[in-house]
């Protein structure tokens, strides 16, 4: 039976958006070719976990095993070789996180079956995968077709499908763990928390994300200038941290932090993927970007396309006069 | 330690215009320029930083046509020993699985205790090549790492999570880490370096050194596109003046601030 297979992501105790957001695209697959979705489910004291996704998958599979308390690719990538090989689904969703990155490509070279990474969508044609990828920063998509194979994996981006109830009654399968050790020669140790900085911009109403056509340090003055005239706290791309310019606790984006302000705006960032969706649901979003092809317009309500450094010294004349009235 | 760095040279394509060429599943790639991979930057400083600890020797490897031996020409001038090119226009089309294979046809028969690869490349954006690499040879690996500590053949770890949180991991070596932007802050090569590593060998490898028989594609691209909009942007234009104006009286309509 080709069914469609997906990986549960849990951290620290629950259960991770994007293990829903497969699940929906896996019950959506697996409507459509007339067969099943099952979760696996590898993790330790599982039973209230696995409980609250009961009416997301046609079958919870469930290995409940210490070793899998904490996500070790090298554990999981074990575990999950096993049940691939014996069940053989037509196609395995894993998520593209910082754990499916670790995992993805690895399995599937084990198991010597086509994969690829981080997809938009993935459509069955005629027993034909098709994924959906973008890629040059963005700017493009691609549809890719992989060699033809009876069992495929491809890890599937953050926030691609939107979750939708369900409410299907799983099957829960229990099966002894593969692994019953961490490998010695990988081992989980502990999690280390984000630094807390003096300025929580998760709070602010009005968000100034500065990116890397700010050029210079020097020139971040401009941009802490204009913030502190509009109201807003300066937040910045991941390059800005990277350079050292800002504290780490500044960086909006999936491996920074998520802001929801009223009003965001963007200079200088050109609107990849992983700053979007720390962004993307804010009330207003202004963007001010020299490239009239940056992918940050297809975000913004509001769009400017110019040098920052021209339309900033008017932009903020216009708010001081606007102010005064 | 002796330790392996893959790099790619990829078009900048950050803040230019990028464009489909008629077969619809390249870009049009002359007029854009090209540099090493971001996240590769890190990689190789990683190594010389590594090397400069613990002595020992890098190898940089890049799978790509004759104007990537300018990028691995920058890598020796940045303390890198020995440069492998892997010529691409020996083994025709390419996808992240065949270009871990061809890496590691190469590097196992390398001596290596530490192999670093970027997280990703902008231009194809796989993030898979380096745990498919460790894979195929058979070592251990991390991706995303922002910290590494080498205490006696075992590393400490630093991965990168989401939403700021990381975790601190064991590994055995020789291991494969694919490291992060910001891990470290990448040198300059000194002018001199430059200059002396002009004249400097550049190792090649292609369809005789490799077979061609068992490597395998996984995906192939089908038709490259435009991505659909998300949102419809009002552009406002105008002079800075007049679109500061536009701008300021809708942040005032809608309450903004
Ligand atoms: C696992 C992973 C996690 C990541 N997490 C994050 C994250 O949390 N947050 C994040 O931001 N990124 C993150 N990234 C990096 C992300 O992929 C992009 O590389 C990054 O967001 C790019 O930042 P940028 O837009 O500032 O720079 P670029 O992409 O270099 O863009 C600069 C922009 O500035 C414009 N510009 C240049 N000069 C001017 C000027 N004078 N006036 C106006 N515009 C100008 C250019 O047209 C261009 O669009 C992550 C990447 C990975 C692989
Ligand atoms: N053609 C190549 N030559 C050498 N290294 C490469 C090549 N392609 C990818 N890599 C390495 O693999 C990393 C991840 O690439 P990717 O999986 O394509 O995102 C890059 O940062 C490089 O270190």
């Amino acid at each position: 039976m080709s069914e469609i297979f997906m990986l549960i992501e849990h951290r620290q105790d629950a259960i991770r958006d994007i293990s829903y957001e497969m699940m929906t695209c896996g019950r959506a697959l697996a409507e459509k070719l007339n067969t099943k979705l099952t979760a696996v489910f590898l993790g330790y004291d599982a039973d209230k976990l696995v409980e609250s996704i009961r009416n997301q998958a046609h079958r919870i599979m469930v290995v409940d095993n210490e070793v899998f308390k904490e996500f070790n690719a090298e554990s999981y990538q074990i575990a999950l070789a096993e049940i691939i090989k014996k069940e053989n689904p037509l196609l395995t969703l894993i998520g593209h996180t910082a754990f499916g990155m670790d995992l993805c490509p690895a399995l599937g070279t084990q198991l010597g079956i086509p994969f690829t990474t981080d997809c938009l969508d993935v459509e069955i044609i005629d027993g034909k995968l098709i994924a959906t990828r973008q890629m040059y920063d963005g700017k493009l998509n691609a549809k890719i077709r992989f060699r033809e194979n009876p069992s495929y994996l491809v890890s599937l981006r953050t926030g691609c499908f939107p979750v939708r109830d369900s409410n299907i009654e799983a099957e829960i399968v229990n099966i002894e763990s593969p692994v019953s050790a961490e490998p010695d020669y990988r081992k989980f140790v502990e999690y280390i928390e984000a630094a807390i900085g003096d300025v929580d911009i998760t709070k602010a109403d009005v968000v100034v994300g500065v990116g890397r056509g700010i050029k210079k340090k020097e020139n971040l003055a401009l941009v802490e200038d204009f913030a502190s005239t509009i109201g807003g706290v300066v937040a910045c791309s991941r390059p800005i941290v990277d350079a050292e310019w800002l504290p780490k606790d500044r960086q909006v984006g999936s491996s920074g932090k998520t802001v929801k302000p009223k009003l965001y705006i963007t200079l200088g960032i050109s609107g990849a993927f992983q700053h979007v969706v720390g962004m993307k649901n804010s009330g207003t979003i202004i963007a001010i970007n020299k490239d009239p092809n940056a992918p940050i317009f297809n975000e913004a309500d509001y769009g400017i396309v110019d040098d920052l450094f021209r339309v900033l010294p008017a932009f903020k004349n216009s708010i001081l006069e606007m102010k005064s009235k | 330690m002796d330790i392996i760095v893959c790099i790619k040279r990829v078009p900048q394509t950050a803040e230019a215009k990028v464009e489909i060429e008629s077969s619809g599943k390249d870009i049009v790639k002359d007029r854009l320029t090209f540099d090493i991979n971001e996240s590769d930057t890190y990689a190789l400083e990683e190594a010389v930083l590594l090397k400069e600890k613990f002595g020992g020797t890098i190898t940089v490897i890049s799978l790509g046509c004759s104007d990537a031996d300018d990028t691995l020409r920058i890598a020796l001038a940045k303390g890198a020993d020995t440069a492998i090119r892997i010529k691409a226009e020996d083994f025709d089309e390419l996808d992240g699985y065949k270009t871990a294979q061809l890496l590691s046809a190469v590097i196992k028969d390398i001596h290596f205790d530490v192999i670093f690869t970027g997280c990703i490349a902008t231009d194809d954006a796989y993030s898979q090549i380096g745990a498919t690499l460790a894979e195929l040879l058979g070592i251990p690996h991390a991706t995303l790492v922002t910290n590494i500590e080498v205490i006696d053949s075992i590393s400490h770890v630093h991965r990168e999570l989401e939403g700021g949180l990381q975790e601190h991991i064991e590994i055995f070596l020789p291991a494969l880490f694919t490291i992060q932007t910001g891990i470290n802050v990448p040198r300059y090569a000194s002018l001199i370096a430059i200059k002396r590593a002009a004249g400097k060998e550049i190792k090649l490898v292609g369809q005789n050194e490799i077979s061609k028989d068992q490597l395998l594609l996984n995906t192939q691209i089908e038709e490259l596109f435009i991505p659909p909009v998300a949102k419809q942007v009002k552009i406002i234009t105008g002079s800075p003046g007049e679109v500061s104006e536009e701008l300021a009286g809708i942040i005032r309509e809608k309450g903004l601030i």
